[in-house]
């Protein structure tokens, strides 16, 4: 049984590279009884999504200062 | 006699990327004219030197090679240490260890933040966010910005910070964790009554 250590380990690195069939399957399975985990993992996405949009909607277009 | 062959890049390729690097730079320098004026900086150079661009790696991830060193003399004349050869990611381990117990569980349970759609239209998140991306550790910082803001592939990161692909694993997966607990308490634990408008 992986601890949610691993979990949150696993859920990052996903985002980095592609996770084994095996890294996938006891990751999906965690996630899936655990909502402490459920709960980073749409974090860590959100995390990723808030980046792409940072100066969008961040710093709205306007007067350019130079 | 054969013709000089045609650079890799050129100029306005360079300047292309201009937004991105200030985007960056902005998020390590409080200030958005030193941010402006570094990549003004990095830029020039990069234009000064663009036949070294060998290809290797994307020309973003080279302009943010020399961003970084910019960056760095920057920190350095301000007086702050900057640990540019990523050593601070020995520590990572350890420090992720702290939002766990023993037997692997989360010390405190994460929260539910909610609609990520309302999440991303608050602005109040978003200035967490800047001030826990500031917060982050200089290695643990560059990794991240590299990775979630500019999308830079993990080996050109690895490559650019000269460290190996686990340990920038474990920098990206501490910077993760250490930005989703500091905007759990900054942003979710603050003042949630959404008066909008009122920050000054």
């Amino acid at each position: 049984m992986l601890s949610c250590h691993e979990a949150s380990r696993l859920i990052s690195e996903g985002l980095d590279r592609k996770l084994r069939p095996g890294e996938r399957v006891v990751l999906r399975f965690h996630v899936i009884i655990c909502d402490a985990c459920n709960r980073v993992e749409k974090q860590l996405k959100l995390l990723r999504r808030a980046m792409s949009e940072f100066t969008d909607r961040h710093n709205p277009p306007g007067p350019r200062s130079y | 006699m054969k013709a000089p062959a045609k650079p890799l890049l050129d100029a306005a390729a360079v300047s292309r990327e201009r937004p991105h690097l200030v985007r960056y730079a902005m998020l390590q320098v409080r200030e958005k004219d030193v941010a402006e004026d570094l990549v003004q900086e990095t830029l020039l150079a990069a234009l000064n030197s663009i036949g070294s661009f060998a290809g290797n790696s994307s020309p973003r991830t080279w302009l943010i090679g020399i961003l970084r060193h910019k960056i760095s003399d920057h920190f350095r004349k301000a007086g702050r240490e900057v640990a540019i050869d990523a050593a601070d990611g020995e520590g990572g381990a350890e420090e992720i260890e702290a939002y766990f117990r023993a037997d692997g569980h989360y010390v405190e349970m994460p929260k539910d933040w909610g609609d990520p759609e309302k999440i991303l239209s608050e602005k109040r998140f978003f200035e967490a966010l800047e001030r826990c991306v500031r917060g982050l550790p200089e290695a643990t910082a560059q990794a991240f910005l590299m990775r979630d803001l500019m999308g830079c592939e993990t080996v050109e990161i690895c490559k650019e910070l000269s460290i190996s692909s686990t340990n920038c694993w474990v920098l990206l997966h501490r910077a993760r964790m250490r930005l989703r607990a500091c905007l759990e308490k900054d942003w979710y634990g603050g003042e949630r009554t959404d008066h909008q408008g009122m920050i000054p």
